[in-house]
Order: structure tokens, then C-alpha cells, then sequence
């Protein structure tokens, strides 16, 4: 079973809003809240992966309901307590002063920090089982042995069959290192779908093309 | 483990604006966050890292046919040789809009996109509507952004699902002969290095 955050494919969302839109932030505290999350992050207590997830459990009523950087703000404080940077008192109001940390991020190092490369590349893992142009499956159910566990592949691809465009080499396996158990790396590849493929008679023109990125546990030879 | 039912962020004020003042404050007080540095992150989103910069990589691809074959080929490396490079961007492909193919992109788990050519996205980027429906009706979407695609044209959607950041490079438009590199930089709206646009040259 997958989770609300994934609604590739659903309906029933309407028109897409304010398509010209320019503004990069609406309210100061959506930027605040950007800004906190940027700034938390580095004290490592989570990586990209496990963050992402803290988004996803959300309830679905809270995701829902939320908008994008609300979600953001509720995925930010329960981690903070989850991982023991802030307690439950000191969230509800109770914090007693305390110096900069000395991991914290300084304005200084700002510019260089959202400049740095830190890629998901591995030179480790399991040699490629596909080369571009085979064609694959994808896995039928979520391939994350944890219960409601994170995932990159959406519930409208699974147990469906493509074929593979581009090798990425071995990269952190997002539904490993999500619940901290390591980064896993393992082959990634783009894959691509027909829309015949992926929604059968829902399909708007059969010809065109979904690609995904995928890795290679989620895939198996068709 | 995820624990599902405990819910610390519910200890916070529920109106948005309190809440971010509050977590804010938490954080300052405790010494986990540089009030300072939350300026400079907002300054660099704001002013210095955004669809200006995308714009430069697709220009320069429209003038200079061997960066094009870089870009193509490597866009991680062709990108970082204009100085762009960082979060969100660790891992780029740039994919060529054709009279054969359109290509848009869509992250339909959750709203992730090349931050260091494109910015912080945009609110429709990150909206329910556009992750449900880019894959399904690709065609529906791009006609609700007045998109007209060629008889000729296939659609290619790029839903990012891992850390491969997309970037569209769109066809050089009718009428752009003969401008500078600056003036072709001022054709690239932000849509259109996504695929929800063309590039056009003004009329």
C-alpha cells in the first residue's frame, strides 16, 4: 500500500492554479519556513530521504489539508523532537535559551552550503542487472519490506512493463536510507512507459511517454 | 520506526503565520539555527538563484551547437561550466524539445525540481492538480497552459522520482535569428524549461 502523497494518475484535482505565477514566496513566513528547514537540516540528524518521508506520514487528513509548506513546518517540528534536537515541552512553548550550536549554519557559510555537491552517486553496489533498451517489470506491490514504508515508485507503475533509456550508475536507495538504514546504493535507471502502458484504457494518446526513475530492486526482466 | 500517531508538530500554533514564528523561535533559542543565516538562505532564493539562470544554460545551448552536445550528453557538468551547481541539481539531464517530442516535467511524489537553474518551484508545480494529472493527461495540461503542440509531436513526461533533476530545452523560436545571447536569455520563461511553455520570440 502506498500513501497519500502519491496522486500520480488520480482524479478528480481540477485546474491547476495560478500557472503564470511569478512570485517565489507568497508570505514571509512561507520563506521562514523554507529558510528553518534548510537550516535544521544542517545538524544531520536527518537526510533528504528520511525528511521527505516525515512528509509523507503526515496523516492523510493533515496532508491534505496543508498547504505545501505547512506540510513542510509539521514534517520539520516532528522530526525536531523525533530525533531529540527539541522536546515535546520546548515545542509547546517551554525553550530555554541556549547558545549557537556549534554545528549550526552560519550566514557566512550560506552561499558555498547551497553551492556544494554532495552527490547520490555510488562507486559501491551491485553490478547493473539491465542494459538501455531492455525491457523490465516493475515490482507489483511496494518493494520497501518496512510497513508503509518510503518508496520512489508510485502505485501507478507498479507491476507494469517498460523498457530502460538511461543507466544513472548506483545510487542511495531512498527506501533504505529513509529509515536510517543505510544508504544502500544500487543501480538506477530511467525507464520508460507508454501511456497505453500505465493507463490502459484511461490512456490520452496511447503513443506518448511516462518515464520514471527506478531502481534496480524495483525492477525484474520481462 | 515512523510512529504515525504521534504528532509533536500538533504542539504548535495550527494558524500558519504563528506556527512558523514559533518553530523559528524554538530553533533561535536553542542555538540550532542563525537567525542570520535564515536571512541569507531567503536572500539567495530570492535574488540569486532562480529561472535566470536556466535561461543562461538554454541561450548558450541555442548559440554554441558543441556546449548544446555538452549539455545533452552531460548536463551536470555543461551547467556547472556557467557556474551553476548545488543543492537539488547534484544530478542533471536536459532533455530536448524536437518537432518528434515535447517534454515536461513533473515530480508526483512530492516537488522535486533542479533548484540551482530553476529556483524554489513555483505553488502550481508543487499543486495536487499538476502531480495527479501530468502523467494521466499530459495533453490536457499542456492545453490548459495554451500549449499547442505539433501533429508531429509525441509528449514525454519526466516524473522525478529520484535525485535526476530535468531541465527542457526548448526549440529555439521562429523570428529569434541573429539575437544575442542576452536577448535569447529573455525568450526562456521558467514554464518553459518545465514544458508547460514554448519559447518565443516576441511578435
Amino acid at each position: 500500500m502506498s500513501r497519500i502523497h502519491d496522486m500520480g494518475g488520480r482524479y478528480g484535482d481540477g485546474e491547476i492554479p495560478e500557472k503564470d505565477d511569478a512570485v517565489v514566496f507568497h508570505h514571509n513566513w512561507h520563506a521562514r519556513a523554507l529558510a528553518c528547514t534548510l537550516a535544521a537540516g544542517a545538524h544531520g540528524a536527518w537526510n533528504i530521504d528520511s525528511s521527505r518521508h516525515a512528509r509523507e506520514r503526515l496523516t492523510p487528513r493533515d496532508y491534505a489539508s496543508f498547504t505545501y509548506y505547512e506540510k513542510w513546518m509539521a514534517a520539520l517540528a516532528n522530526l525536531l523532537v523525533e530525533r531529540g534536537l527539541v522536546s515535546a515541552d520546548e515545542l509547546a512553548g517551554a525553550a530555554k535559551a541556549a547558545p549557537l550550536s556549534a554545528n549550526a549554519l552560519r550566514a557566512a557559510d550560506v552561499p558555498a552550503a547551497m553551492r556544494t555537491v554532495t552527490p547520490y552517486r555510488r562507486a559501491e553496489g551491485p553490478a547493473p542487472r539491465f542494459v538501455i533498451r531492455d525491457k523490465v517489470r516493475t515490482c507489483a506491490y511496494n518493494p520497501n519490506p518496512v510497513k508503509g514504508g518510503h518508496t520512489r515508485l508510485p502505485a501507478y507503475a507498479m507491476g507494469r512493463i517498460g523498457t530502460v533509456v538511461l543507466c544513472h550508475g548506483n545510487h542511495v536507495l531512498p527506501d533504505s536510507n529513509a529509515h536510517g538504514n543505510g544508504p544502500a546504493p544500487e543501480p538506477l535507471y530511467t525507464i520508460a512507459f507508454t501511456a497505453q502502458a500505465l493507463w490502459h484504457q484511461d490512456a490520452e494518446n496511447a503513443a506518448d511517454v511516462v518515464t520514471l526513475d527506478l531502481w534496480q530492486s524495483y525492477l525484474e526482466p520481462a | 520506526m515512523p510512529h504515525d500517531h504521534a504528532e509533536p508538530h500538533s504542539l504548535l500554533p495550527s494558524d500558519p503565520e504563528l506556527r512558523s514564528r514559533a518553530l523559528e523561535t524554538i530553533l533561535v533559542q536553542k542555538g540550532l539555527v542563525d537567525p542570520d543565516a535564515l536571512n541569507a538562505l531567503i536572500d539567495t532564493y530570492q535574488n540569486e538563484i532562480g529561472p535566470q539562470n536556466g535561461a543562461r544554460v538554454v541561450a548558450r545551448a541555442w548559440v554554441d551547437p558543441e556546449y548544446k552536445k555538452r549539455l545533452l550528453q552531460d548536463a551536470t557538468a555543461a551547467i556547472a561550466e556557467l557556474g551553476f551547481m548545488g543543492r537539488q541539481g547534484e544530478h542533471m539531464v536536459a532533455v530536448e524539445n524536437t518537432p518528434d517530442q515535447h517534454n515536461m516535467v513533473v515530480c508526483t511524489l512530492c516537488s522535486c525540481y533542479p533548484w540551482p537553474v530553476l529556483g524554489i518551484p513555483p505553488a502550481w508545480y508543487k499543486s495536487d492538480a499538476y502531480r495527479s494529472r501530468a502523467v494521466r493527461e499530459p495533453r490536457a495540461v499542456l492545453a490548459e497552459f495554451g500549449v499547442e503542440l505539433l501533429a508531429s509531436q509525441k509528449v514525454h513526461v519526466w516524473d522525478s522520482t529520484a535525485e535526476v533533476r530535468y531541465l527542457v530545452l526548448p526549440m529555439r523560436p521562429e523570428g529569434s535569428q541573429g539575437m544575442g545571447e542576452a536577448a535569447l536569455a529573455a525568450l526562456v520563461s521558467r514554464n518553459a524549461m518545465i514544458g508547460t511553455a514554448l519559447a518565443e520570440a516576441a511578435t
